[in-house]
């Protein structure tokens, strides 16, 4: 059976059904990392004076810096990705989603050397509370961002096929992932200064 | 967003440019002020500040929420009280309830 409304907005939401299918996804998604962020406000409120604080200068700002601007960039190219396909150049959005990729595999190295540097200096979830949630709210969205990686690399390779025969529910599809892939971006914005800088 | 003709699309890949720009601008600024000299309070506010204009140019313009239906704003809306019902429940656990010390 074929999926109703993936091209054609459906007559009583006004959308297709992927974009609102996404959406609740994603709000869903808001609550699932509220909950964490909840858990770190709890934990800071709990912890000795300043002391979240001082855990969290362990951190490397400069290269978490660095991650940002990757991430950010790779949203720009996402989007660029998608109106590429808009404007009917199939070579563009294979450049740019291309890009993308590139930027994520950038994002999850550094996040790797960060990861392997604290654990040279014997830094552990278990380390304090600040490191606890730190791990805890980095790894879910490095997961994120893996999740992220599958389906673009799917979208870029095997099923870009679908460009040939249903351009539009194709073009569709690049917007949908991109919707999930600015708000691991935006999850960042905040992850970001609230674990790095505060 | 299948109703878009060509020029829409050339106009929306400058303002993408532009956001991207102030993206990039916004976090070098919100960086340099960690560095300032703040109260941890102040400190707070300007970074979260900083991060929600971020987080609002990613929604309105990347996620094209400012031209979305009211169905998905409607959704959201609901979805953000729920989030400050969460972020406000920690704050509950130091209020002492029945004077127990």
């Amino acid at each position: 059976m074929e999926i109703p409304y993936t091209v054609e907005e459906r007559p009583d939401t006004g959308l297709i059904n992927s974009k609102l299918g996404i959406w609740l996804f994603l709000a869903s998604e808001v609550m699932l990392f509220g909950g964490l962020f909840s858990a770190y406000v709890f934990l800071r409120l709990g912890a000795p004076d300043g002391a979240f604080h001082e855990w969290g200068q362990e951190l490397n700002v400069p290269l978490a810096t660095l991650n940002t601007l990757i991430l950010i960039s790779s949203s720009v190219t996402m989007v660029m990705s998608w109106a590429s396909l808009k404007m009917n150049d199939f070579k563009k959005f294979k450049m740019y989603m291309g890009i993308t990729l590139l930027c994520s595999v950038g994002f999850l190295v550094i996040k790797y050397i960060e990861y392997t540097s604290k654990f040279h200096h014997g830094i552990f979830p278990s380390t304090n509370t600040f490191m606890a949630i730190y791990f805890t709210l980095t790894g879910l969205h490095g997961l994120h961002i893996i999740g992220g990686m599958i389906v673009n690399g799917f979208l870029m390779g095997p099923g870009s096929k679908m460009w040939k025969t249903e351009p539009e529910h194709f073009t569709n599809r690049i917007e949908i992932a991109g919707l999930y892939w600015h708000f691991v971006d935006l999850v960042w914005i905040f992850l970001f200064p609230v674990l790095y800088l505060l | 967003m299948s109703d878009h003709s060509m020029d829409d699309i050339k106009s929306h890949v400058k303002v993408y440019m532009l956001v991207f720009a102030s993206l990039a601008v916004l976090t070098v600024v919100t960086v340099a002020a960690s560095y300032m000299d703040l109260s941890s309070g102040e400190a707070i506010f300007l970074a979260l500040i900083i991060a929600t204009i971020k987080g609002s140019l990613v929604a309105s313009y990347f996620m094209h929420l400012i031209s979305e239906k009211a169905l998905i704003t409607w959704i959201l809306m609901i979805t953000f009280v729920f989030f400050f019902i969460l972020m406000f429940i920690p704050t509950i656990a130091f209020f002492d309830w029945v004077n127990i010390s």
